[in-house]
């Protein structure tokens, strides 16, 4: 399973950012060619990011790029570059219904074909920044096979419902958290929760890496490189769970080699679902 | 009796007849000159009475760091009063020295010995500014090159925080604390005149006496010597860059992996920000381990003297105080030990406290495939660096680690052939750079713990495609024939040249 825990945003017109931020091997790396790109430096972090696309360096990690919503005049050249440059994942900002997702994949499949990638290749995730994006996060989230996840985005959303970031369990994001995680289960792709923005603030990054991860988000997008170790040692099973998987692992393999259906641990059944939280504890302890 | 004492005088020329108990000391005769004549009003009383003559040498710490403010004052007094052909051997020069350069092209100062050299005065040396090439040493090799003489200092200029008015000086106390004096130390003992320029004439008997009264022959009170808070600027500054930390954090890997993380083990972090970060990350290691260190050398971060109080490292021993903290440590912590620059690294000391090393951690501007390193040339050919202790504590060290960035901006840190030699590869065992970790083949017993330990190791050669990989294979650098900087080994041979850049 692609573990999908650190989204790191690194602004397209940051050619510094660029050359370096698969050093800090977040799970998927997400170039923006949107808010953090001013207009003037559009067209050129729209090269930079489709050069860094191709880049060696980048072959090893998840790439995602967030393109302009396709109603600005950026939004299809965007598509174009990140497609042709071999993108893995598009993000679309400020999705608000399935029909967006149904023009993004039209558009998508048309670039695939025409620079010979395979129809179908590129992912996608959508943004949900509103009110009506939350309210249509089950259409958006399952609108076509290409989605492999949906995240939150927490500022945009804030503001249209007239309120504002509190600290403690964030009462204001919880129904939007929920629902956009609902949308993600019901779908069978990945849920990332909102950014952090204060850098300097370890202490309430982790509170909020809580409050994901006891909901059951994937991971965060994150906005700087220090948060990557951070999350993923949060995310990290403690040793008491590793040493309870290896064990449900070792049953469920000495139940299959006598050929028992099902076996007990401990007094308590050990059955697919059990066996499948065991693999994805090993999997994010092996991935700290 | 005094006939026979007028024969023995006369049978022997070299003894001499008794005269009164101050017929050779007559200062001692008045009690106002018995006590205060070290004491002079201005600094250009004090370097009158000196006898500092043209052509002569004038030496300074560089305790201040970028604080310094010792060396422009002195060095405008003397252009002022009219001096020239003036050698300066400063222990470094930093960024805060760029006005040198106009008392260079006056010729007040006409040939410079020094450990490093930074900001415009660098540039302009490196653009043919001197006649005559610098002298770049490190701090083990300047020592030695005053004990082979090749360096006289005439008059040593000395800036502390405090002194009595006998001259017992340190930097520990006084409101201008930046803590070791450990390089001014040799100049005290090896200079003909020791001028003291302090901020405090403080209560006799001061200690501790970091600079002993019977080293020091003039004492001036001025208004500033050093700004204490510029003392972690450049070089020794604290990060939180996230790519510096890494590198940091893998640096503590590697110790922790090496074979010498073991209880009792002694450790030195040289400037730069990866390296003083990476004893952030040596705590929680010794303390899962159950193990302390012996002591820590060099230059001396917050960072050490924290694991200090908190009993993971049992001394101290500091040639330079790196920050605030360091001072701090110094003044209060009886296991905080105060050695001069000859104690610290000289090769050919009688003993250095490099030679009980166990691991260090240096940076570099430049690595290339041999483990070569150059901390003294920039990618443009212009020197903006310091060889520090660099190429001492290096050759000491058991296991010598190198940490940098591969790539800075378009850059690459791994080259095929540094552009100047300043460490060789034979001294350095380990690379660590943000994008994997390189073992010098002749370590292989550390290459192998460290791929056990699932670091990612690989070669040097790698090292190097992945960064022209990133970058490109820069154009090479193109160089005047005029030689502009000679670098000497800690043993006093030259181990290269540096060139004037082509403009």
């Amino acid at each position: 399973m692609k573990l999908r825990r650190s989204m790191l945003f690194v602004p397209g017109d940051n050619a510094a950012m660029l050359s370096t931020s698969f050093v800090y091997k977040p799970d998927s790396v997400m170039f923006d060619l949107e808010d953090a790109v001013s207009l003037r430096e559009k067209d050129s972090a729209r090269l930079m990011v489709y050069q860094a696309l191709q880049h060696p360096a980048y072959a090893d990690i998840e790439t995602v790029v967030r393109i302009n919503e396709l109603n600005t005049e950026y939004g299809l050249k965007d598509l174009e570059a990140a497609v042709r440059g071999g993108v893995d994942i598009v993000r679309l900002p400020k999705t608000e219904t399935a029909q967006e997702i149904h023009e993004l994949e039209t558009h998508i499949a048309r670039i695939e074909k025409a620079c010979g990638r395979p129809v179908g290749d590129t992912k996608l995730m959508a943004a949900i920044e509103s009110a009506i994006g939350v309210v249509n996060a089950v259409s958006i989230a399952t609108a076509s096979p290409r989605m492999v996840a949906i995240a939150i985005a927490g500022f945009d959303y804030l503001v249209d419902m007239h309120t504002r970031r509190s600290t403690g369990w964030e009462p204001e994001l919880f129904y939007a958290r929920a629902a956009v995680l609902h949308a993600a289960r019901a779908a069978h792709i990945d849920a990332f929760d909102v950014v952090y923005g204060n850098v300097t603030d370890d202490e309430g990054f982790l509170r909020e890496v809580q409050i994901a991860k006891q909901l059951g988000f994937n991971g965060k997008s994150l906005i700087h490189p220090k948060q990557i170790d951070l999350l993923h040692k949060a995310y990290a099973p403690t040793e008491a769970e590793v040493s309870h998987a290896k064990r449900v692992l070792a049953a469920a393999e000495e139940a299959h080699r006598k050929g028992l259906g099902v076996v007990s641990l401990d007094g308590k059944m050990v059955d697919p679902p059990v066996i499948h939280e065991a693999e994805m504890a090993l999997q994010l302890a092996e991935a700290v | 009796m005094k006939n026979s004492l007028e024969q023995l005088t006369k049978q022997d020329p070299a003894l001499e007849q008794f005269a009164g108990q101050n017929a050779h000391t007559p200062y001692l005769a008045g009690a106002d000159s018995k006590l205060h004549r070290k004491v002079c009003k201005s600094l250009e009383e004090a370097i009158e009475r000196s006898g500092l003559k043209d052509g002569m040498t004038i030496s300074f710490h560089h305790g201040f760091r970028e604080g310094d403010k010792v060396v422009l004052q002195v060095v405008n007094t003397l252009a002022r009063m009219g001096f020239k052909n003036l050698t300066l051997a400063s222990s470094s020069l930093a960024s805060c020295h760029d006005p040198l350069v106009e008392h260079i092209k006056s010729g007040v100062i006409t040939q410079i010995y020094t450990s490093g050299l930074r900001g415009k005065l660098a540039e302009a040396v490196s653009n043919g500014l001197m006649q005559r090439p610098v002298q770049v040493h490190s701090h083990g090799g300047r020592v030695h090159l005053l004990q082979t003489g090749e360096v006289k200092i005439d008059v040593a200029f000395l800036g502390v925080a405090c002194c009595d008015e006998f001259g017992n000086a340190n930097a520990s106390n006084g409101k201008v604390n930046c803590g070791s004096l450990g390089y001014a130390k040799v100049d005290a003992d090896f200079a003909r005149q020791v001028v003291l320029l302090t901020v405090e004439i403080v209560e006799f008997p001061n200690h501790p006496a970091s600079i002993s009264q019977d080293r020091v022959d003039w004492i001036v009170k001025v208004d500033e010597v050093g700004d204490p808070k510029k003392i972690s600027v450049g070089a020794a500054r604290v990060t939180n860059n996230p790519r510096e930390l890494m590198i940091a954090r893998r640096a503590a890997d590697v110790i922790e992996y090496s074979g010498y993380f073991v209880d009792g083990f002694s450790i030195q972090t040289g400037s730069g920000a990866s390296s003083t970060a990476a004893t952030r990350f040596l705590e929680d290691r010794m303390k899962r381990k159950g193990i302390t260190a012996s002591f820590a050398l060099g230059g001396i971060t917050g960072g050490i003297t924290d694991l200090h109080k908190k009993g993971l490292i049992k001394a101290v021993v500091d040639v330079q105080s790196f920050d605030h903290d360091a001072a701090e440590s110094l003044r209060t912590s009886p296991a905080h030990l105060e050695i001069s620059a000859n104690e610290y690294a000289n090769p050919t000391s009688k003993a250095a406290y490099v030679d009980r090393v166990d691991v260090v951690i240096l940076s570099a501007l430049e690595i290339d495939l041999d483990f070569n390193v150059n901390v003294i040339t920039g990618s443009d050919g212009v020197m903006r660096g310091a060889s520090g202790g660099h190429c001492d504590v290096a050759a000491a060290a058991n296991l010598t680690m190198v940490v940098a960035p591969l790539v800075r901006s378009r850059i690459p840190t791994v080259v095929r052939r540094v552009t100047t030699l300043l460490t060789p590869g034979e001294s350095v065992d380990v690379l660590v750079t943000d994008q994997g970790i390189a073992v010098n083949p002749k370590r292989p017993e550390i290459e192998k713990r460290l791929r056990e330990a699932r670091l990612p190791v690989m070669t040097i050669q790698e090292l190097h495609e992945k960064a022209v990989a990133l970058t490109g294979e820069p154009e090479p650098i193109e160089f005047e024939e005029r030689v502009v900087g000679v670098i000497r080994y800690r043993d006093g041979s030259v181990i290269d040249v540096v060139r004037q850049v082509k403009n």
